[in-house]
């Protein structure tokens, strides 16, 4: 079987007495998106921010692409090919909304002791920067300044600073959050399109979006893994329904 | 917003020029005074300049950076004690002095946020104080007369009251240029996202305290070229120049005029030096008068003396 892109191995987290990730090991293949689902309080977000260093393992191993990033600090996962949006929205507010995207692009492109040319005249990171924009939606938004723009935009922006780093995988913690029916729906509809470049960890509630978007779903229930697998497989196991989605209509109509 | 942007340069042009034409008002009137004040001025706006770089833009609180000031004034102090008078000597190991010690204790104290990096960066500016107390060859708490200015081997003759006091506006004037280019650099974006979301910058992949610990050592390295010129200014450098109230000044300044505004730091050190100037005449509790003042700007106008003309020329 091939090396996948991202192999999760035995991971642990604990905070005080309390396993917040209880031997997770899930792997995700080139070009899928897994989705990891579960209540509240299930550790996903702990999850995820192993996955991006902000947070060390107690014990197990993560790869990607084979290679060994249990320690690897988040800066430098990022040129690794791994890139994260927040649950809470993360920009630099203060900046606007091409700065944001051409500093993603900037973090890729050499070292950024360059102290005398103006950065934001530097043609290839401010295309790279508007083409970005452009594929969420936010082109004709390139000069606001983040503050400024709508919880609604600020997601999809989150979305195109993750993009302009040129990820391989992409990890998104509830990129949903906070949005209304048609924010969401756009946003689904964006999904689909990156995922036809690019492998995407999803994070999310909303259910119509996950069994709409997922290739294969991972239950996680007081930390630990109780179900793997497709859509259609997560929706009839019976572990799943008990734990978890039990009474959740949507999942019915799938 | 471009009125804003206009009433601001309007105000920032206007000083330039009266600095410029500082010396000509002297030589008219005959008022040495006025001179005498500004280079003094002048010097403590660079240094207000290299503060700004790392407070405004880098949102780094340095509470210590007037021990620049005094290992830039040492470096040229104690060379010319022992004997060694050239300029070309003096000036670039005051800089080289400044731009390590800013290197050590950058590396320290910036693993440190908030708090405990303002308590940090004053506890190196007090050891720093102590040390030159406690240097008995160059005069240890009573300070260090310097009895010849740099010498720059008839370049340039800073005994010439005029002359020095265009060196130090060139200075300033070249610090603020390079801070405007730094700040609009790759490398000022980097530092300046840095202030504004530490943790998306790194995970869109960006090493923090690299970036943070180089703009710390140029903004200490400039200020170390303003100690240099401040130890020229009074024939003297003295431990008093790094005691912590100085870096509080410094801030003062910085705050007053407009953090992360580039000329913001030279309006800041302009009135808070005349103020200081003025005040002091009248009563020795000059500062009774100028907190309050302070307090005002800060309550009531947000970016400093430069974000009131903002707003009041967009209002």
């Amino acid at each position: 079987m091939a090396e996948p892109l991202l192999r999760v191995d035995q991971l642990v987290r604990r905070f005080g007495g309390i396993l917040a990730t209880d031997h997770v090991s899930l792997e995700v293949a080139r070009g899928e998106l897994h989705a990891i689902i579960g209540p509240n309080g299930a550790g996903k977000t702990t999850l995820i921010s192993q996955l991006t260093g902000q947070l060390m393992p107690h014990e197990g191993r993560i790869l990607l692409a084979g290679r060994d990033i249990t320690r690897v600090p988040p800066y430098r996962r990022s040129g690794l090919g791994l890139a994260r949006s927040f649950q809470i929205t993360s920009l630099l507010p203060d900046f606007t909304a091409a700065d944001n995207v051409a500093l993603a692009a900037q973090a890729h492109d050499g070292h950024s002791f360059h102290f005398w040319g103006n950065a934001r005249k530097v043609r290839h990171l401010r295309e790279a920067a508007q083409a970005a924009l452009d594929r969420v939606g936010l082109g004709h938004r390139a000069d606001v300044v983040v503050s400024r723009l709508s919880h609604g935009e600020q997601r999809e922006l989150e979305l195109a600073v993750a993009l302009a780093t040129r990820p391989q995988l992409l990890l998104l913690d509830e990129p949903m959050a906070g949005l209304g029916m048609t924010e969401s729906a756009r946003m689904v509809q964006l999904l689909q399109e990156v995922r036809r470049e690019v492998a995407i960890v999803l994070v999310e509630h909303d259910m119509n979006a996950v069994f709409a978007l997922a290739d294969r779903i991972s239950v996680l229930v007081y930390g630990r893994v109780i179900a793997s697998g497709t859509p259609s497989e997560i929706r009839s196991n019976d572990e799943v329904k008990r734990a978890y989605l039990g009474d959740q209509q949507v999942v019915a109509h799938g | 917003m471009t009125a804003a942007i206009n009433a601001r340069n309007a105000v920032a042009a206007l000083v330039v020029a009266g600095l410029l034409l500082l010396p000509l008002y002297t030589s008219i009137t005959g008022n040495i005074f006025a001179l005498t004040l500004f280079t003094r001025i002048v010097i403590f706006a660079l240094a207000a300049v290299s503060l700004n770089l790392i407070m405004g833009y880098g949102g780094m609180m340095s509470f210590g950076h007037a021990a620049y000031l005094g290992i830039g004034g040492y470096a040229v102090g104690m060379l010319a004690a022992e004997g060694i008078g050239s300029g070309f000597v003096q000036w670039p190991v005051a800089l080289a002095a400044s731009a390590l010690f800013a290197l050590v204790i950058g590396a320290l104290s910036l693993r440190t946020r908030g708090v405990y990096f303002i308590m940090i960066t004053l506890a190196f500016a007090q050891m720093a104080y102590y040390i030159a107390s406690g240097l008995a060859r160059y005069g240890g708490d009573d300070g260090l007369t310097i009895y010849d200015r740099s010498d720059f081997s008839g370049l340039i003759n800073l005994s010439n009251k005029v002359q020095f006091y265009y060196l130090c506006l060139a200075c300033l004037f070249g610090g603020i240029y390079l801070v405007s280019r730094i700040v609009n650099s790759r490398f000022g974006m980097v530092v300046q996202g840095l202030r504004s979301n530490e943790q998306r910058m790194q995970a869109i992949g960006f090493p923090a305290t690299r970036y943070r610990l180089v703009c710390f050592v140029i903004a200490g390295t400039i200020c170390g070229l303003a100690g240099a010129l401040l130890a020229n200014n009074t024939d003297f450098v003295s431990p008093a120049v790094m005691y912590w109230t100085r870096s509080g000044d410094l801030m003062v300044m910085v705050i007053l005029g407009g953090m992360g505004s580039l000329f913001g730091p030279v309006i800041g050190a302009i009135v808070y030096l005349v103020l200081e100037e003025f005040l002091s005449q009248f009563t020795e509790y000059w500062a009774l008068i100028l907190g309050p003042l302070l307090l005002l700007v800060v309550l009531f106008g947000r970016g400093g003396i430069m974000g009131l003309l903002g707003r009041l020329s967009r209002g």
